[in-house]
């Protein structure tokens, strides 16, 4: 579904990302670990079209993605939910999910994914009419992940999606990520919880310094050395 | 904090050498030019006290015509009654108090609404001036006992030299630092023990001081003012104008922009004098668009355009 | 001795209870832990113990002493400090000018600034910053910027430490670092509050932990006992 094939990305003068090659496939949840400052939201940046490869190539359902920008990437069907979320402040917890249903808006289609994040997520059914701004850490979060989910991607993105979460909300979303895969939705995870991320996901990538260092089946990487020493604190 | 040796002394010998030089020059140079080096002094020590609070805080005041002009008016009312000296350092120690005043009711303002506020304000004093003297005093304008160029020269250069120092001594202390961390996070600065409320209203009225005591002698060359002259909101702007163009972070940079704008206008009014507005608007927009960090920030710009690279 | 303490302590927004009626004290020395459910008020609570909220009702005591209503700058120079869930530092400014600040303000006496400069670095060697004394602020690393900010309220020589949400987003082995710098803070004789989600770090650390759900404190114990509350597993740890 998703190839990206020796892409390097620069921050400015710096390379974040050196010759970085990864596939997913359709349907599969593939995570990204890695230390802080690893490239991993570099790479999540690159494919969704905030920042452009300086090389390489990136395919998405066989069209090239590289160089297109964010709105077009978006409307391929590729959701970003970023760290922290970073909701609208001043709208509404409505507003902004409506809000992610811009680009695929129609009414019908509007009130029954509605329908279904507050399923998922029913403390924003709660605080419906609250302003963003309002929201604690954790319930931005939520929002955003809520908000990326509005427009019925193929292939989804979260950056850290346990970021300041509660144990039980964190344990809830993990759920309805596997209820998503369920769905039809591909995953991709950046998390710094390494073991929850490696045990929920099919496949992941270790990335250092901006190069896969480690790639394989998740089981096998919570099994590795390198990653129990260097990430699981083991 | 920490610079070479070489570096640390640059600017206070520069400026010493300088001002021996403008010390000296009166007598070699035409009146024109010492009317001229009057306007350009002015404008420096305006666009230096506007940037001591403005520039690291990031409150951006367009409130110095109004304390400009306290300055003015002091001078217009007091002038035949007090010394010089006196008038002058009443015109700053009134603005100051003013300010105090401004400073305790703004607090909670930020942003845009501070801006805002201040510019407000400033109208809003100049009309309440214009009422007063329209309904109480009789007159709309007042006259000014003139003074010669000489002497306003000598004290112009003594407040430029003045508010000079006071600006670098503020700049490095830990005072000027505390002020940057305000600009960047007043939440974080409170919390580590720096009173946020009261460094703000102080420094905003040591800033208005200077504006206050250079409106007081600068009066004395206008011989006839009226609330739309000593409060013209172009007071305001201009020093914000100038510390942009000249770069906001450095003092030698609103010296720069305040010296260079000034000379400027003067050089296009003379030699354009139907086009010289719209020469001097193009010149500042294309600096700004390409130069944003003012002239100062041209040796940076100049590097990075060698280098090339940049994030799309 | 109690270092600080808080008797109905009470918080509106409006006609909204963020905080309502919450008393707590922490005793000198221990490590408080603080959790509960996204939007239960647990930063609101530090806001005020703090100085950035004002309570509506309620009195807030800090060494004995009554701080309710006081400003931030006030109580940090009593001896509190705090690091931001949203890290807040002063970006443009480097790493060793950030902890500068606090050593220079952050303190009852003022101080030399060279023992200022003294003090901030040997600061950095502490949470790990050594070398780069020189950086930006915003050019670090999230983790970085954490012990950053953490360096910067220990500048102010606190007695009592507020951490909000130190650990977030952090791998199982930079938390384990991390704990071993709360150690350090604890053994350096600072008494340490913490607000966090990072269940490992929470238990093997705290001494006691607090549970908010609405604004209202629902649990209140030793690790254990808090682990095994049944209604703190259902509104908040998850079977």
């Amino acid at each position: 579904m998703l190839e990206v094939n020796k892409i390097n990305t620069f921050h400015g003068k710096i390379r974040a990302l050196w010759d970085i090659s990864l596939t997913i496939a359709e349907k599969e949840i593939v995570s990204f670990v890695g230390g802080n400052g690893a490239g991993k939201t570099t790479m999540l940046y690159t494919i969704s079209g905030i920042l452009h490869p300086t090389s390489g190539t990136m395919e998405f359902l066989g069209k090239r993605i590289d160089g297109m920008s964010p709105h077009q990437i978006v409307k391929m069907g590729i959701c970003f939910v970023q760290e922290g979320g970073k909701p609208f402040p001043d709208m509404t917890v409505q507003e902004n999910l409506e809000m992610g249903a811009y680009i695929r808006e129609t009414w019908r289609n509007k009130e029954e994914m509605l329908e279904h994040v507050y399923n998922t997520f029913p403390l924003l059914k709660q605080r419906v009419g609250q302003l963003a701004r309002t929201l604690s850490g954790g319930e931005r979060q939520m929002l955003a992940m809520g908000r990326g989910l509005m427009s019925r991607p193929r292939l989804c993105m979260f950056d850290e999606p346990s970021y300041g979460l509660a144990p039980l909300l964190v344990k809830i979303f993990f759920v309805s990520i596997k209820t998503l895969r369920e769905q039809g939705m591909t995953i991709l995870l950046v998390e710094q919880n390494v073991r929850q991320a490696l045990e929920i996901s099919d496949r992941a990538y270790v990335l250092e310094n901006g190069r896969v260092v480690l790639e394989g089946r998740s089981g096998q990487l919570l099994q590795n050395d390198h990653v129990k020493k260097a990430y699981l604190g083991l | 904090m920490r610079r070479a040796i070489s570096k640390k002394f640059f600017y206070p010998v520069l400026v010493i050498f300088f001002s021996m030089i403008m010390v000296m020059m009166p007598p070699y140079v035409s009146p024109y030019t010492i009317i001229l080096l009057n306007s350009i002094f002015m404008y420096i020590v305006l666009t230096v006290s506007w940037a001591l609070f403005s520039g690291p805080t990031h409150y951006l005041s367009l409130a110095s015509a109004a304390f400009f002009g306290i300055g003015i008016y002091v001078s217009a009312i007091l002038g035949d009654k007090l010394p010089l000296l006196v008038v002058i350092g009443l015109g700053g120690f009134i603005s100051f108090l003013l300010a105090l005043l401004v400073g305790l009711s703004s607090l909670r303002l930020r942003g845009m609404y501070f801006t805002i506020f201040t510019f407000g304000l400033s109208e809003l004093i100049r009309h309440s001036v214009q009422w007063w003297e329209v309904n109480r005093t009789g007159t709309v304008g007042r006259w000014v006992i003139g003074v010669d160029h000489t002497t306003v020269y000598y004290i112009m250069l003594a407040i430029l030299l003045i508010t000079l120092v006071v600006a670098y001594i503020l700049k490095h202390s830990k005072y000027g630092l505390a002020l940057l961390s305000i600009g960047e996070s007043e939440e974080a600065a409170d919390h580590i023990g720096i009173n946020v409320n009261a460094m703000k209203i102080i420094t905003f009225a040591i800033s208005t001081f200077f504006m206050g005591t250079t409106g007081a002698i600068m009066a004395t060359r206008w011989t006839y003012i009226d609330p739309s002259i000593a409060f013209n909101p172009l007071f305001s702007f201009m020093p914000v104008l100038m510390a942009i163009f000249g770069g906001i972070g450095h003092i030698f940079g609103q010296i720069l922009g305040a010296s260079v704008l000034t000379l400027l206008a003067d050089v296009l009014l003379t030699k354009f004098p139907y086009y010289y507005m719209l020469l001097y608007g193009m010149i500042l927009v294309i600096v700004v668009l390409f130069l944003p960090k003012g002239l100062t920030g041209l040796k940076e710009e100049v590097k990075k355009w060698q280098e090339g690279r940049s994030f799309k | 001795m109690r270092i600080l303490e808080g008797e109905g302590v009470r918080k509106n927004f409006g006609g909204l209870a963020a905080i309502a009626e919450v008393s707590f004290h922490i005793n000198q020395g221990e490590i408080l832990g603080l959790i509960g459910p996204n939007g239960a008020g647990k930063t609101t609570l530090f806001n005020l113990i703090s100085g950035s909220l004002a309570p509506t009702a309620g009195i807030i005591r800090f060494k004995g002493e009554n701080i309710t209503g006081m400003k931030p700058h006030q109580i940090c120079k009593r001896g509190m400090a705090r690091t931001f869930q949203l890290v807040k530092l002063f970006g443009n400014m480097t790493v060793l000018q950030n902890i500068l600040l606090g050593s220079l303000f952050g303190t009852p006496k003022s101080i030399l600034q060279s023992d200022a400069v003294n003090d901030s670095s040997k600061l950095l060697e502490i949470v790990g910053l050594s070398g780069m004394g020189t950086i930006l602020a915003k050019d670090l690393t999230i983790v970085n910027q954490k012990r950053l900010e953490v360096a910067r309220a220990l500048a102010t020589k606190p007695e009592l430490l507020l951490l909000d949400e130190f650990m977030a987003g952090l791998t199982p082995t930079e938390v384990s670092l991390a704990i071993e710098l709360i150690k350090k803070i604890r053994d350096r004789g600072i008494t340490v509050f913490m607000i966090e989600h990072v269940m490992k770090a929470m238990m093997s650390v705290s001494d006691r932990i607090i549970v908010l759900h609405y604004g209202e404190k629902i649990a209140e114990g030793i690790p254990d006992e808090i682990a095994t509350n049944p209604i703190v597993i259902e509104i908040y740890l998850g079977a």
